[in-house]
């Protein structure tokens, strides 16, 4: 802004003579300026500002203060905060002026409230009846301002209480107005979304406003709704489209012009919007591309921010569905930014390609120079970029350069953020695609004496865990081992102080666990090089304990070093060391002891933590016995500690530390804190690696990358390369090379930009880049982690499951195509693979099989239709009191038994059948079980029972058909039964057929109720999630309840006999509110608000589905009554 | 937008906006941190700075540098041109800005910048409705002090 005049201070003089008779009012600020600019040192202005505060502090506690003296002196309070002074006695005096002055007083009264004041301020909530007032004023300039505070500052709790009237003005005739209520209610919207749901109409309505500011601002909020959910309004895709149509068409006010460009702001924010309604949508992006075309198009080079659009369209270009003639002119563009010379430009350039080649590593290919050039830039920024960049074409044939570059610029680089952040990205790419052993070793160190303490702790832990696991080949496992050994030998015979702790834990765990592979290498040496470390002063108390659980697990060593050095340790500070040094030196001296404790070479998988300390449980109980205090855990001490302190004003929000992230906290700790609390602490730092890559594992790793190298999904439209990729390496480099040459007369260093080129954009080729998408070449990941123990045992798990219900569905189709989400049973007899034609499916999944006789040997899963009942105990006693031995349990297959299940209770009978039931509750379904018992001395042959309820999903799931009942014995037949949509109460019905002589079929019929109670499952969520979640709930239903006063604790009281009933899960009870969570069988959840309201409990629950609370709540009722 | 920074070549902060909630102590540390930083950089260097886990956007104008801190996500550029609108703003407002002028009416500063963004999103990039809106609630000033005198 060249037209801007540069007035220094030296004019201040001359420019106070010019201004003082003009306003009087802010004159003691312009001395206070212009006092503080004539000192000279920070002391000084320190002492005049002091003065200048307690001048304040009278004047504004002075009664005869006016208002618009308090609007100078707030003047003056707000330039004192700005200086960094506190300023904070004014602050209630703001809001006062706020409350109390006319509309000048007013004005600046709540700019310092809104300067002065933070969203969880409590004086804020003073200001509330303020806003109301001035919202209601018909003054235009108040509601202004009102709205203006709103949108910024407003305690969450209070939005009810003006909503209702920023709402009324969005209909308001002037469109300022309604701009600024948009905006208040996008704030609402980002600070507390579910107070806003029930206007999302308004919002279309503002989106149509015929002021195109007001409809600007509706922006604002759907670019953030539809970040949230993109689904929800692609309807609006249209109507974006013709906005944007619009706006490109010149059709907009000039005013919105900015450089002759048509309103740039409101064109960025749509492309936003079609970018993310376009993504991953074919049909929404066809909507779009004509317009995004035209955007391309438009956007002539001249300005910024005809740039700022290019960039935004191009990203949106490459966002949603591809389209090959739009991603070709996106490229041209992204060129255009790369090759400018202006460095701004440049900058996006590279964050245009960082972000496009993850579609088209191409892209990289056609720009390497302008990369190179980048790539030594004196400007940090541009360097930094271009390594994000350089990371994402990583792949294993210039892992080695890019890795090295990297490094180079970690090493000049002092910002902690940036080394946090890249520094995590060398040591995946190290993981990824590490050519060789000594390589990967030394990245490693590297990444750890650079990285230092700064490192994320995964990056350590993932390193030692991929060691320690291995892969498959215990070979391969042992040479990366065994140089990892050699490796750090040398460095620790080198100069070990300026090391970063971290470093060195690694380097002794690793030298503990496996210098024993290194035969050449005397123990001693190692002994001697591990204990040199404990003498440096640099080396904290946790390094310690790491190097003397090292020197534990190495075995005959010198003895007498050892003890010396434990007994010099045991009289340590620090008691975990000491505990250390006691371990060390016993282990030391009884080494049967130490093979028994520490067995070498014992395998990884076989450690298990006994994180429940149950060895500990004699020592408990005979302490609690001799009168110890029972332990609390810390957020329970901390619990009753604020119990009555404070008033809580957000019911859901833990304020105080959960007790399982305190608990992960310990069991990630290194061998500390396990040392201290499990018996055998020999092994502790094998036991806390165990412990601590169960809690870190992948989580933390950005998986940018699958583990073939990016862009498998070209795969498709890549033609297949065949030849190896040794053949293609060439190929690249002497195509890179010819891409240069027309270069004139490159310089020797032009030569060495073009050979570090080549050694770059290898692998990114035309021929190469099509081998490494089509992935039939690019190498595997060296190192591939092994799946965790308890991981892999669940995998296999579920493949075998999953191999299963496939194996089933090739048998019978039927019943894996309605069935297939939930795990089915193995067929009680097993199946000769016949041809089981199924019966005629109906739509709704029910098959209709009227005469199963005929299909009899196909005793696999079969939907059938029926007439026949089941019955809940309370509602059934009546008809057929229940006469059956609860032994008739035992009958249940092994895999269910464990199950949470009903009273067997009698169905029906007759002389020659029993039937009777049980209901088994598994997460996904309920099982209903039907008993059928022969009464009779004789065979009874071809029974068939028949199942059917119309409002519930039934799936047989075996034993429903049977060649022949022997005589006294009882068969089993179960169904699972699925609930979609709650109903109170559900009827069943259903027959057995059978005969006891051939040709002669009996039916038996029976019928029964279930009731929904029966398809709740309790809901485990933390306080946390139960917080998000309910937030997300929209279908409310509130309700006084029947609190059960007959104990201590009414409201455990009442939530235990809820839980009892119905399967809740409890999930808190925090003073007087409980919060309750369940869910229909796994699908929609219903979260329960409990709140004890005199001798009513008050109820309040939420659910996506909208009927479901009130089934719950009946439930609820019921079970209260009956109690 | 999380928040915006005016500071002099000195590095004295001459205004300060935050979008987002933080503590005074946080705020402070930001501002000393960000002004040390961007003091440091060259004139030739690009505009934007990757600073933690944001994006600082900063341009100089004579001796005032202003300065935002943006999402990864948001648009560098676009946030540039916010910059000089507003900009452009206070030189229509005061006519041929400087730094002194919004010294001393740093006030005034923030009223024109409460009408422009609010909240940290552009709420009206028209200039001239931004100047009108001022305008209104500064007549009833002058219609006032008429009064009174």
């Amino acid at each position: 802004m060249s037209d801007v005049v540069e007035k220094t201070l030296t004019a201040l003089p001359g420019l106070f003579e010019s201004q003082t008779g003009a306003a009087k009012i802010t004159n003691r600020l312009r001395q206070l300026i212009k006092s503080i600019t004539e000192l000279t040192s920070k002391h000084e202005e320190e002492n005049l500002i002091k003065r200048e505060l307690s001048a304040i502090k009278e004047q504004v506690s002075s009664p005869n203060t006016t208002m618009k003296q308090m609007r100078e002196i707030m003047v003056r309070a707000m330039y004192c905060e700005m200086l960094g002074y506190d300023a904070s006695f004014t602050y209630i005096h703001a809001i006062k002026l706020a409350q109390q002055g006319g509309v000048l007083e007013k004005r600046v009264g709540y700019l310092a409230v809104s300067l002065f004041l933070n969203e969880g301020h409590e004086l804020l909530l003073l200001l509330v009846n303020t806003v109301l007032k001035d919202l209601q004023s018909t003054n235009l300039i108040e509601v202004c301002m009102a709205l203006t505070v709103v949108a910024q500052v407003f305690p969450k709790d209070m939005i009810p209480a003006v909503l209702p009237l920023v709402e009324d003005k969005l209909s308001h005739p002037k469109e300022i107005i309604r701009r600024k209520a948009v905006l208040a209610l996008y704030k609402f919207y980002l600070i507390a979304p579910n107070q806003v749901q029930h206007i999302h109409a308004k919002f279309c309505k503002a989106l149509s406003d015929k002021d195109p500011g007001v409809m600007a601002s509706s922006l604002h909020i759907y670019l953030q709704l539809i970040r949230e959910s993109p689904d929800s309004y692609k309807d609006l895709t249209g109507s974006f489209v013709t906005i944007l149509k619009q706006v490109l068409g010149g059709k907009l006010p000039v005013d919105f012009n900015y450089h002759s460009v048509p309103a740039p702001w409101l064109q960025i924010q749509l492309l936003r919007i079609l970018s993310l309604l376009g993504k991953e949508d074919q049909s929404t992006s066809e909507l779009m591309y004509e317009v995004l075309d035209e955007s391309l198009r438009r956007a002539e080079m001249n300005h910024n921010i005809t740039y700022a659009i290019l960039y935004e369209c191009v990203k949106a270009v490459y966002t949603i569905h591809p389209k090959a003639e739009l991603l070709e002119k996106a490229a041209r563009c992204i060129g255009n930014f790369v090759l400018s010379p202006k460095i701004n430009l440049k900058y996006l350039g590279l964050k245009a390609l960082t972000y496009v080649v993850q579609h088209d590593a191409k892209l990289a290919l056609q720009h390497q120079m302008t990369i190179i050039e980048c790539l030594d830039h004196s400007d940090f920024t541009i360097k930094r970029e271009t390594l994000e960049l350089l990371f994402r074409i990583t792949n294993a044939q210039n892992v080695t350069v890019i890795v090295e570059k990297m490094l180079d610029f970690l090493r000049s680089c002092n910002d902690e953020h940036t080394i946090i952040h890249l520094i995590g990205k060398v040591a995946e790419l190290a993981e990824k695609f590490a050519p060789d052993n000594s390589w990967f070793i030394q990245t490693m160190n590297d990444v750890f004496s650079i990285g230092g303490d700064l490192l994320q702790q995964d990056v350590p832990n993932n390193f030692l865990r991929l060691l320690a696991e291995g892969s498959e080949s215990k070979e391969e496992d042992d040479q990366l081992r065994l140089y990892a050994v050699e490796s750090y030998l040398t460095v620790l015979k080198g100069h070990t102080s300026h090391l970063p702790q971290c470093f060195l834990q690694v380097m002794s765990w690793v030298l503990g666990e496996y210098a024993h592979l290194q035969e050449s290498v005397d123990r001693r040496e190692v002994i001697r090089l591990l204990t040199q470390l404990l003498d440096q002063r640099s080396v904290s108390s946790e390094t310690r304990v790491w190097i003397l659980s090292a020197l534990t697990k190495i075995p005959e060593g010198q003895t007498d070093l050892i003890l010396d050095l434990a007994e010099s340790l045991s009289s340590s500070q620090d008691t975990v060391l000491r505990q250390q040094a006691q371990e060390l030196r016993h282990l030391s001296q009884d080494s049967q002891l130490r093979e028994w404790v520490l067995p070498r070479g014992a395998p990884w998988d076989g450690i298990e933590v006994d994180s429940s300390l149950s060895f500990l449980d004699g020592f408990v109980s005979e302490a609690l016995a001799a009168g110890a205090a029972p332990y609390k855990p810390p957020h329970q001490r901390q619990e009753e500690l604020c119990e009555d302190r404070a008033l809580n004003l957000e019911p859901y929000s833990f304020s105080l530390p959960v007790s399982l992230s305190s608990c992960s906290i310990t069991d990630r700790q290194s061998p500390t804190l396990l040392s201290v609390s499990s018996g055998l602490s020999g092994n502790s730092a094998e036991l806390s690696q165990k412990a601590g890559s169960s809690t870190l594992i992948l989580e933390g790793v950005k998986r940018v990358w699958g583990k073939d190298g990016y862009l498998p999904q070209k795969e498709a439209t890549a033609p297949p390369v065949d030849e190896p990729s040794a053949a293609v390496q060439p190929a690249s480099q002497q195509e890179a090379a010819e891409r240069i040459e027309p270069r004139p007369e490159p310089s020797t260093q032009n030569q060495d930009k073009q050979q570090l080129a080549s050694s770059l954009f290898v692998g990114l080729g035309v021929g190469s880049s099509v081998s490494l998408l089509g992935k039939s070449e690019a190498p595997p990941p060296r190192f591939r982690k092994k799946p965790r123990p308890h991981e892999s045992s669940s995998s296999s798990g579920t493949s075998k499951r999953s191999s299963d219900s496939s194996s089933h569905s090739s048998r019978n189709t039927t019943d894996s195509f309605l069935y297939g989400s939930f795990p089915e049973e193995e067929p009680a007899t097993s199946i000769s693979t016949f041809d089981h034609t199924p019966k005629s499916t109906t739509a709704n999944g029910l098959s209709q099989n009227k005469d199963t006789k005929e299909d009899r040997h196909a005793n696999t899963s079969q939907i059938l239709g029926g007439d026949m009942v089941i019955v809940r105990p309370s509602t059934i006693q009546d008809k057929h009191p229940p006469s059956v031995s609860s032994d008739l349990t035992a009958l249940l297959p092994a895999d269910l038994k464990d199950l949470p299940h009903s009273d067997v209770i009698s169905l029906t009978s007759d002389p020659s059948l029993s039937l009777s039931s049980c209901r088994l509750f598994r997460d996904e379904a309920l099982l209903l079980v039907i008993f059928i018992s022969n009464c009779t001395e004789t065979v009874i042959k071809d029974v068939a029972v028949q199942l059917t309820c119309e409002e519930l999903k039934t799936a047989s799931l075996r034993g429903n058909v049977m060649d022949c009942l022997e005589a006294r014995s009882t068969s089993v037949c179960h169904y699972a039964l699925l609930m979609d949509d709650p109903h109170t109460n559900v009827s069943l019905t259903g027959t057995v057929s059978y005969q006891t002589q051939p040709g002669h079929t009996n039916t038996l019929p029976f019928s029964g109720t279930l009731s929904t109670a029966d398809f709740i499952r309790p809901l485990v969520v933390t306080t946390e999630e139960y917080g998000k979640l309910w937030l997300s709930l929209s279908h409310d239903v509130k309700q006084n309840l029947k609190l059960l006063t007959d104990a201590g604790d009414p409201l455990r009281t009442t939530l235990n006999a809820l839980k009892d009933a119905l399967q809740l899960h409890v999930v808190d009870i925090i003073g007087s509110e409980g919060i309750v969570a369940c869910r229909l069988l796994s699908g929609a959840p219903c979260l329960l608000h409990c709140r004890v309201n005199g001798a009513a409990l008050a109820m309040w629950l939420r659910s996506p589905h909208p009927a479901l609370p009130d089934f719950i709540l009946y439930h609820c009722q019921r079970a209260l009554a009956h109690h | 937008m999380q928040f915006m920074l005016l500071f002099s070549r000195q590095g004295k902060l001459r205004l300060q906006k935050w979008y987002v909630p933080l503590c005074d102590k946080e705020k402070k540390k930001i501002t000393r941190e960000l002004v040390q930083t961007v003091l440091a950089r060259k004139p030739k260097m690009c505009s934007f700075l990757e600073w933690r886990d944001l994006k600082i956007v900063y341009k100089r104008y004579a001796s005032l540098y202003f300065c935002c801190a943006i999402e990864d996500q948001d648009n560098e550029l676009i946030t540039l041109e916010i910059i000089h609108r507003y900009v452009e703003l206070l030189d229509k407002y005061f006519g041929s800005v400087c730094e002194l002028d919004i010294i001393f009416n740093f006030e005034k500063a923030y009223f024109i910048l409460d009408e422009f963004l609010l909240g940290g999103e552009a709420q009206e990039t028209s200039k001239k409705n931004v100047l009108k809106a001022i305008e209104q609630a500064d007549l009833l000033q002058e219609v006032r002090s008429l009064a009174t005198a």
